[in-house]
């Protein structure tokens, strides 16, 4: 692992309008995650981790403080710009899968290379070798509703990897399957972990962020309530850095 | 761009039943205006065939205001004279002037009885000068000669048994009663698809005039101009003549002068009308599909939400999302297009086969290779035009809230 920072939240916050009240989604969150790390990020519904990974995924902007990713500020990029960085930089996995439904498994890999513009031969050759990592070769021609759950959350771990992205950025990866079916999808992201990428994952579930991730953020009414790191002999408490 | 168009089809294929009634107006609208298009070029074609206009230097002279297809001057008070042809033939411009007779007779054949119209052919060398504005020649047997009684030629569609109303062929050498008098015909002409030529029954002028107890009146004078530069000017010094003659101001002719352009023009210009109509009324529909498409665009926006907060995460531009939506728009609107060509072609085969089979004639529907691309292009702009709302609207989703759905 290098001790390059590749996502870096410097007091960000982010309040939403609501009516007449203003809602503190985040509220002044510092991190710095290094290359080739796996996080997770914790919290109980409402702790501001939906919107904490939107804003890590250059989703959105923060009303406040400054976003680094791969020392490029994104704070303040166009609604396009931001599709940019997200399209090179960044695989997202979703809890509900979002694939395509009107396009084949394949189809739904080269989608994120198109954007990109991505030839098309480039385009199909990467994106049957990716389906062959995750074990869907003979499925690459079928539509979404013709795959299991497991299966199409794979398509989408494909699809994630498909522009080579320095982070994969999973909301819940396993939130809709079963624990086997969950746990062969965390093997993969492992996987890619062991590679290389920086994988960001948000789950509620404390047995699979205590397994699989190295640090986890604790999460709790839009501040880092605590950061617990996994060490020789177990989990540490350490101290958020400025 | 080839890509957006992939994702669109792909899209299309799993649209609702709804979507696909949306394109009715599109659909109908674009069905209306190939087919009314076509069938009005196949009207003005069988029209302008049917005033077999051979030459345009003839100029017709009539009594009366009437101008039309009917027997002219039969029944007009004020009748033009055999005098007036004569006056006519001296004008300068003129090369000659011949009288002119149709007039419905009674024809008794295989114990059948019809009323059918027969034209008056001159007793003179003037004969072959009609033949050659007729523009005719026989299929069986032989034109009329000069003076020649007794004797008959017909038309196409006279021979047949299935539009004489005789319920039999009639064939060279067979014998007809007209108006009690035994003719033979000896000559059947070779069909022009042309209601007026192959509905034609020749008779020599002072036979029928005869028959007709017709004296010293003229049905129809046909003017043979000099030169084609000259009719206009031919037209006027008749128009002089025929005031002076039958002694009535100018604007208070009762007669009319007609030119076979003037003729032509107004009939065109009729048909302009209608199709002009005809296109304003395709347009409403077409306006109708239009808005259609952009409801059902605006509704596949909503459905789709979630789909375009995934695209935008995993990299989709605004405009990425925009040419998707418009294209498939376009998409809509083109396959609305293609339904309604299919339809109209459709519509025009069979127009132009009852316009054949009414009128005995024989003309094919003029769809122009122009009229389908214009309609194929003009479909898909509608639909991508009336797509330009909804997409903007999908290109401008926020991603955060869009993918939440």
């Amino acid at each position: 692992m290098s001790e390059k920072n590749l996502i870096v939240l410097k007091n960000v916050a982010k309040h939403y309008q609501m009516g007449n009240s203003i809602i503190k989604a985040v509220n002044g969150i510092n991190l710095k995650i290094k290359e080739g790390e796996f996080v997770a990020i914790m919290g109980p519904s409402g702790s501001g981790k939906s919107t904490a990974m939107n804003l890590i995924g250059s989703l959105d902007v923060p009303t406040k403080g400054e976003i680094y990713l791969d020392d490029h500020n994104i704070s303040h990029l166009s609604e396009s710009d931001l599709a940019q960085v997200r399209g090179k930089k960044i695989g997202f996995i979703f809890q509900q899968f979002n694939l395509i439904p009107s396009l084949t498994a394949k189809e739904n890999v080269m989608l994120p290379m198109i954007f990109q513009e991505v030839k098309e031969l480039e385009r199909e050759e990467k994106a049957q070798k990716l389906l062959e990592i995750v074990e869907l070769k003979e499925r690459m021609n079928h539509y979404p509703s013709e795959l299991s759950g497991g299966e199409q959350q794979r398509v989408a771990i494909a699809r994630a990897l498909a522009n080579d992205p320095e982070v994969i950025l999973a909301d819940e990866p396993t939130g809709n399957l079963d624990t086997k079916t969950g746990e062969k999808i965390i093997d993969f992201l492992n996987k890619f972990n062991e590679k290389g990428k920086t994988v960001v994952m948000i789950t509620h579930e404390h047995e699979l962020a205590l397994k699989h991730a190295r640090i986890i953020y604790w999460l709790k009414d839009g501040k880092i309530n605590k950061i617990t790191k996994k060490e020789k002999g177990g989990w540490k408490s350490i101290k958020n850095e400025k | 761009m080839k890509t957006y168009f992939i994702l669109a089809s792909k899209n299309l294929k799993r649209r609702k039943l709804r979507s696909w009634l949306t394109l009715i107006g599109i659909f109908i609208g674009i069905a209306a205006v190939i087919s009314l298009i076509s069938l009005g070029n196949t009207l003005k074609a069988t029209i302008n065939s049917q005033f077999d206009i051979g030459s345009l230097d003839i100029i017709s002279v009539r009594a009366g205001g009437i101008s039309g297809l009917g027997p002219a001057g039969a029944s007009v008070s004020n009748p033009l004279l055999e005098d007036d042809v004569k006056a006519i033939e001296r004008i300068g411009s003129v090369k000659y002037a011949i009288s002119k007779y149709t007039r419905t007779m009674k024809m008794e054949f295989n114990d059948k009885v019809v009323f059918l119209g027969v034209t008056s052919l001159p007793d003179s060398r003037r004969i072959n000068d009609v033949y050659e504005e007729l523009d005719i020649i026989t299929e069986y047997g032989r034109l009329l000669k000069e003076g020649e009684e007794d004797r008959i030629v017909i038309g196409k569609n006279i021979a047949d048994k299935i539009r004489n109303g005789l319920e039999k062929d009639l064939k060279v050498g067979d014998r007809i009663l007209i108006n009690e008098q035994e003719f033979r015909i000896v000559g059947i002409l070779e069909g022009k698809g042309s209601f007026r030529t192959d509905n034609l029954i020749l008779m020599n002028e002072k036979q029928l005039k005869e028959l007709n107890e017709i004296a010293n009146e003229v049905d129809l004078i046909s003017v043979k101009v000099r030169s084609l530069e000259q009719v206009d000017f031919a037209k006027e010094e008749i128009e002089k003549l025929m005031r002076v003659r039958r002694n009535v101001k100018e604007g208070e002719e009762d007669f009319e002068v007609s030119t076979p352009e003037a003729t032509l023009a107004t009939v065109n210009q009729i048909l302009l009308g209608i199709q002009i109509f005809i296109v304003i009324i395709a347009s409403i529909s077409i306006v109708v599909g239009a808005i259609g498409i952009a409801n059902t665009m605006t509704t596949s926006v909503l459905e789709r939400r979630k789909e375009i907060g995934t695209m935008k995460a995993i990299g989709a531009r605004n405009k990425n999302i925009f040419y998707q939506f418009f294209v498939e728009a376009g998409l809509l609107g083109l396959i609305g297009g293609i339904l309604g060509i299919i339809l109209g072609i459709g519509i025009s085969y069979l127009g132009t086969f009852s316009l054949n089979n009414f009128l005995g004639i024989n003309t094919k529907p003029s769809i122009g290779f122009a009229l389908i691309f214009f309609s194929l292009i003009g479909s898909f702009l509608i639909g991508a035009i009336s797509g330009i709302i909804p997409a903007m609207k999908a290109a401008n989703e926020n991603p955060v809230e869009a993918i939440r759905g």
